[in-house]
């Protein structure tokens, strides 16, 4: 059977739950039903949305999921693992995800199939894909044996539609072992991308060091990215510069995100940029220079100022 | 105390990377430490200037040529290596019990691990390592301060950030941010000739079957449409937003 274990957002599933179904359901040589996890307040809940996709559901509401934390995670998934017998274990490549999954690998002697954005199965391994030498190569690799323990990139597989029967739901208790939870979180920042994560938003809008300073992102990007529905990235120059947090930054460093359209206003293009976003469904670029090395991924761009092409941009974005 | 930083070399990002047959050709690239693993080396050094006394040694598996990047970790500061020499490309939970065997062989109190490999993109080894040596980790870490044996740290989460606390023996992830890694000076560099450099292999260490395998690598470049405007910005704009609504029909 295979365990997938969806994560919550304020107690909601987030969408890369369906994605990881849709990996699980790639997986029917493994044979044997699909089973979920959820782990946290609001996993009762979730789990009766969760029911819809799979056979059963095993709902854990216990407080102390939440704040994720790496090694309590990594007890109550690899308990439910071995509990239930599973031969693949799947789970979305948030930040989260991963820093868990190769725990969990350990623990049950398992391989790890890491970021994933393919997978299939002869019943006897799994095979998967997945970029490598910063997103510029596709690579194929291939499990030895079971169990294996897989992290499905974030929002690169289609959401899975509702099974034709519904599964059942069960309450389950994992005690959290004091001796797990060595990580003490003292205090948590928030992004500034609002509710829509930068992995999982549908549109992206980055700055670069062409936006001149903190000032041009509240005056071009910020409507911008408002106009559309976008989440806002930035280059690591902005960051590193103190325009925009950390948590902001796409690439290598940063997130890698593969939104249906990714827009990278003033942002020149380096590898390193690049590898976070080079997968992304449409991309569209502005940027004075015509030499600028983004325009070679962009499918739409325009090579201007863009202090006075954003600015009509938005405006026609508003009507 | 002892610190390990555990390093890897890669090709430099400016590189182009080739295949040939079925896999990645790496002849004649330009390789470097990992940027990664940098913040590991200078956040170790940096520790011991802050006043902790420690030995700092670099761990390293891969193939000889990773000894360059291993000569670089010394000139930056680190006291002497251990280079587990190989040319299998093993997958990245067995790489992590290998380093684990070696980590407790040396004896370690804290590890740095750089958080995202260049060649692999792969953020497992840190923690994959931690867990093989039943030890706590923390990744993507920005900031850290040492007392005694409480770290308290600040890391990227997936909302955001979040400060936390925990005691050594820890792993650490670096993410950019930690530190501004310092570049090793001349004398530094002919001083690290003379510092211990031991070479070992995979039979040193608990022997573990690899788990998963590389079968095909590929460079894929997705096609794109390349329609690039130019000319007056009220009717590029106008173009583009013609564009994404009609015929990419994305917003």
């Amino acid at each position: 059977m295979i365990l997938l274990v969806p994560e919550l957002n304020a107690g909601k599933l987030r969408p890369n739950a369906r994605e990881i179904v849709t990996a699980a359901r790639a997986l029917s040589a493994i044979g044997g039903e699909i089973h979920a996890l959820l782990l946290g307040p609001g996993a009762a809940s979730a789990g009766a949305d969760m029911a819809a996709y799979v056979s059963h559901v095993h709902v854990c509401e216990d407080a102390g999921f939440e704040p994720f934390r790496a090694d309590v995670w990594t007890a109550a998934v690899a308990k439910t693992a071995s509990d239930l017998g599973a031969k693949v274990v799947i789970l979305p490549a948030s930040r989260s995800g991963l820093s868990y999954a190769p725990r969990v690998a350990v623990r049950l002697g398992a391989g790890l199939l890491e970021d994933v954005i393919e997978v299939e199965s002869d019943g006897a391994t799994v095979g998967a894909k997945r970029f490598t030498y910063l997103s510029r190569v596709t690579e194929n690799s291939r499990s030895v044996s079971l169990p294996v323990v897989i992290s499905v990139k974030v929002n690169i597989l289609n959401p899975a539609a509702p099974a034709a029967r519904a599964g059942q739901v069960a309450t389950i208790t994992l005690p959290i072992d004091a001796t797990a939870s060595r990580v003490e979180v003292l205090s948590q920042a928030k992004a500034s991308t609002g509710g829509v994560s930068l992995e999982e938003a549908s549109i992206v809008v980055t700055g670069g060091r062409g936006m001149g300073g903190p000032e041009g992102f509240a005056k071009l990007i910020e409507p911008l990215a408002g106009s559309i529905g976008a989440a806002i990235g930035a280059t690591r120059a902005v960051v590193d510069a103190g325009w925009r947090p950390y948590s902001d930054q796409v690439g290598q460093t940063g997130k890698s995100v593969a939104p249906n359209v990714y827009v990278a206003i003033g942002v020149s293009g380096a590898v390193q940029h690049l590898s976070g976003m080079n997968r992304s469904k449409t991309i569209v670029a502005v940027n004075k220079d015509k030499d600028a090395p983004i325009f070679k991924v962009a499918d739409y761009g325009i090579v201007g100022d863009l202090n006075d092409v954003v600015p009509e941009m938005i405006k026609l974005l508003k009507t | 105390m002892k610190i390990c930083t555990v390093l890897k070399q890669v090709p430099d990002a400016e590189a182009s990377i080739r295949t040939s047959g079925t896999g990645v050709d790496l002849a004649g690239v330009t390789f470097v430490m990992d940027g990664m693993d940098e913040y590991g080396v200078e956040e170790a050094i940096r520790l011991r200037e802050a006043g902790h006394e420690a030995e700092i040694f670099t761990l390293a598996l891969g193939p000889k040529r990773f000894e360059e990047a291993i000569r670089t970790s010394l000139a930056i500061g680190c006291d002497r290596a251990i280079h587990i020499e190989t040319d299998e490309a093993l997958d990245v939970i067995t790489q992590a019990r290998i380093l684990a065997d070696a980590v407790q062989k040396e004896g370690a109190d804290l590890v740095f691990v750089g958080g995202k490999e260049a060649d692999w993109d792969s953020s497992a080894l840190g923690p994959a390592l931690a867990e093989a040596l039943g030890w706590p980790h923390l990744d993507w870490t920005t900031k850290l301060v040492l007392t005694g044996t409480t770290i308290e740290a600040t890391h990227d989460t997936d909302s955001g950030n979040e400060s936390v606390k925990l005691s050594l023996p820890a792993v650490i992830t670096t993410q950019q941010g930690l530190n501004e890694p310092r570049y090793p000076t001349l004398p530094n560099i002919m001083k690290a000739k003379r510092k211990e450099l031991r070479k070992a292999t995979l039979a040193d260490y608990a022997a573990h079957a690899p788990l998963t395998k590389i079968a095909g690598e590929a460079v894929q470049v997705k096609a794109r449409l390349n329609k690039i405007l130019t000319g007056d910005a009220p009717e590029t704009a106008k173009q583009l937003i013609t564009l994404l609504r009609d015929e990419a029909k994305v917003i």
